[in-house]
């Protein structure tokens, strides 16, 4: 049934209606609200049967997750930002394990300095946990996900990540239309473990490999992330069978059969985006989009294919790597190697920062006429840097660059 | 499109009130999308929140930067946030507040807009005296429904028992309502003022 739901409420509902067995988490910003209505949900026995277990932290959070899932429960929880990496060391022995743990992440960016506003940070910062990561371009993408991360998740024995932007997804208020719970529990089979620790039949998980085997068994968890990568596609068809909607998949290109330039985005922001293309289609430009559902495992092929005619490439992503410059230009350019292609980094929105059609329209623009340089930060300050570097570079004593560039900010205003 | 924002300040309800408006535009068949800043809320301080309103779906994820009606919950934050940044002066600006542009400190911002396009409405009195609690959100709603359209006044008092049960909800729908019937009444007089002919 469409209903005008907070993304939150959407995707908790939709997850209670994966029927999870034991949910456990630590609340955090921005993702509080998804988890609050899960337990309440426990709580009234609208889910049922299923624990809800209180923990200490996300490092409990995800060790709880890792323990019922190893005793054959469906296990979920959800987390952000600095929550996500504390919780880093079981999040790495869930994808070795192959432990099919789906998680919420409600993307925030990670301090220092502390922030609570959305960027993918957090997400980038596991990127090579072994885990599945799917991206949400809007809430209706986000509550359907969640329904094929619970199905890829146990068909493939590999834990799957459903990242939804922070406020900017979580706490919109929108139209979403909840996958029905008959038709979940079509698409969905109950949990047929691989490995359960069962007292009738006893046997470790969690093994200490030396070695003689460590490579054979990291390279069987990259095997599982190659299933998985034939699934997520015949899995999306099926979804879309099913439930009669375009959700999940590999990738979406967006006017992008005639474009010279392709611009390339995860989650929300892939809406204005699309908003900004359309205006410089409007003025001419042979301009389009290809949107990543997928970000783990690497869909090269699938993004090679869309940017064959493609002159150049403008990743604009909400992270980066310090002292590099962008994290998904660099899978991209890896998947243009068989034609290399001008691949350029915008990097936007950092920590809630909004992006703005205007100022998208306007790297967009300079793409299109060949002056974008390599690596952009969208509407950055520079005044504000350059005062803050001169001030390092005028004394030792400066101080730290957060509280000097607020002060700045506040003296000009 | 038709696009709104909200200004107050924390424990107002300045969120729910663009979600209600939301959900009112939904229930009339339009597509619609609320959303708020993200400060680290805490009562008193200053909130905004956005609520989009169109026929086709919304795409878009940047805030409101150029809002069609503007809602103010509180006046006294005119003097502490640029509330009327990007208002065009066709916009429609409604007003919370039960005393003079001049106490206020209003009248240079009311020259900026057409007369009958900037308006106040005693919310907080109404809400005091219909609800029993200084909260303007579900009035400010019925009176931007009378004030541009954009929503029926059914549809805000849907909304409203879509999220609130039993007395609360009540209240809210009977001081929505009389928030209606006021701007209905006084802004025909203002009309009437501006255009004496």
């Amino acid at each position: 049934m469409l209903r005008q739901i907070e993304g939150s409420r959407a995707v908790a509902e939709t997850v209670a209606r994966c029927r999870p067995e034991v949910v456990c988490a630590y609340p955090i910003s921005p993702q509080t609200h998804i988890i609050e209505a899960v337990g309440a949900m426990v709580k009234t026995g609208e889910l049922s049967p299923c624990e809800f277990i209180n923990v200490e932290s996300e490092f409990a959070a995800m060790s709880v997750a890792l323990g019922a899932s190893a005793a054959g429960a469906r296990a979920y929880t959800a987390t952000a930002s600095q929550g996500l990496l504390f919780m880093m060391e079981a999040v790495y022995n869930a994808g070795g394990l192959g432990l099919p743990v789906v998680m919420t992440i409600a993307n925030r960016a990670v301090g220092a300095p502390i922030n609570i506003w959305n960027d993918h940070s957090d997400a980038m910062a596991v990127r090579d946990a072994g885990w599945v990561m799917l991206f949400a371009a809007t809430n209706q993408e986000a509550a359907d996900l969640h329904v094929q991360a619970f199905r890829l998740a146990e068909e493939v024995s590999v834990p799957v990540m459903v990242c939804m932007d922070g406020f900017v997804l979580t706490h919109a208020v929108e139209p979403v239309d909840l996958p029905e719970q008959e038709a979940v529990d079509a698409f969905l089979p109950p949990y047929q473990p691989r490995q359960i620790l069962d007292p009738d039949d006893p046997m470790t998980i969690g093994a200490m490999v030396g070695p003689e085997a460590f490579a054979e068994v990291r390279y069987l968890a990259h095997a599982r992330h190659l299933q998985a990568l034939r699934r997520i596609p015949e899995l999306a068809a099926e979804f879309g069978a099913a439930f009669g909607r375009d959700s999940g998949g590999l990738v979406r290109p967006y006017r992008c059969d005639d474009a010279g330039t392709v611009v390339v985005a995860m989650g929300s922001i892939l809406g204005t985006i699309k908003d900004a293309v359309d205006e410089l289609r409007d003025a001419g430009h042979a301009i389009g989009v290809l949107g990543l559902t997928t970000f783990r495992p690497f869909p090269l092929e699938a993004v090679s294919d869309a940017l064959a005619r493609a002159g150049r490439v403008v990743v604009v992503e909400k992270a980066f790597s310090s002292g590099f410059g962008g994290v998904l230009s660099t899978d991209v350019a890896m998947a243009g190697i068989p034609r290399p292609v001008e691949v350029a980094t915008v990097v936007a929105g950092l920590g809630g920062r909004p992006v703005t059609k205007a100022a998208l329209a306007g790297v967009f623009e300079d793409a299109c006429a060949g002056r974008l340089a390599p690596l952009t930060f969208l509407d950055l300050d520079t005044g504000v840097v350059e005062r803050e570097l001169a001030r390092m570079a005028s004394e030792r004593r400066s101080g730290p660059s957060a509280e000097n560039v607020l002060r700045d900010l506040r003296a000009r205003r | 499109m038709f696009q709104v924002r909200f200004h107050g300040r924390g424990g107002q309800g300045v969120v729910t009130a663009a979600e209600l408006l939301s959900v009112a535009a939904f229930e009339e068949g339009k597509h619609a999308q609320a959303f708020p800043t993200f400060g680290s809320e805490r009562t008193g301080a200053p909130v905004t929140s956005f609520c989009r309103i169109a026929d086709e779906p919304i795409r878009t994820r940047e805030p409101v930067l150029a809002p069609d009606a503007l809602v103010v919950l509180d006046a006294t934050l005119v003097n502490q946030v640029d509330v009327f940044a990007g208002m065009r002066p066709e916009g429609h600006v409604l007003i919370n507040t039960s005393r003079s542009y001049e106490e206020l400190g209003l009248e240079r911002f009311a020259l900026r807009f057409r007369p009958e396009r900037f308006f106040s409405v005693p919310a907080t009195e109404l809400a005091l005296a219909r609800i029993g609690k200084p909260l303007p959100n579900a009035v400010m709603l019925g009176a931007l429904a009378a004030y541009v359209h954009v929503v029926s006044l059914a549809a805000v008092d849907s909304a409203i028992r879509d999220r609130f049960e039993g007395p609360t909800a009540d209240r809210n729908v009977e001081a929505a309502r009389e928030a209606y019937r006021y701007v209905d009444r006084e802004f025909g007089r203002e009309v009437l003022r501006a255009s004496p002919d």
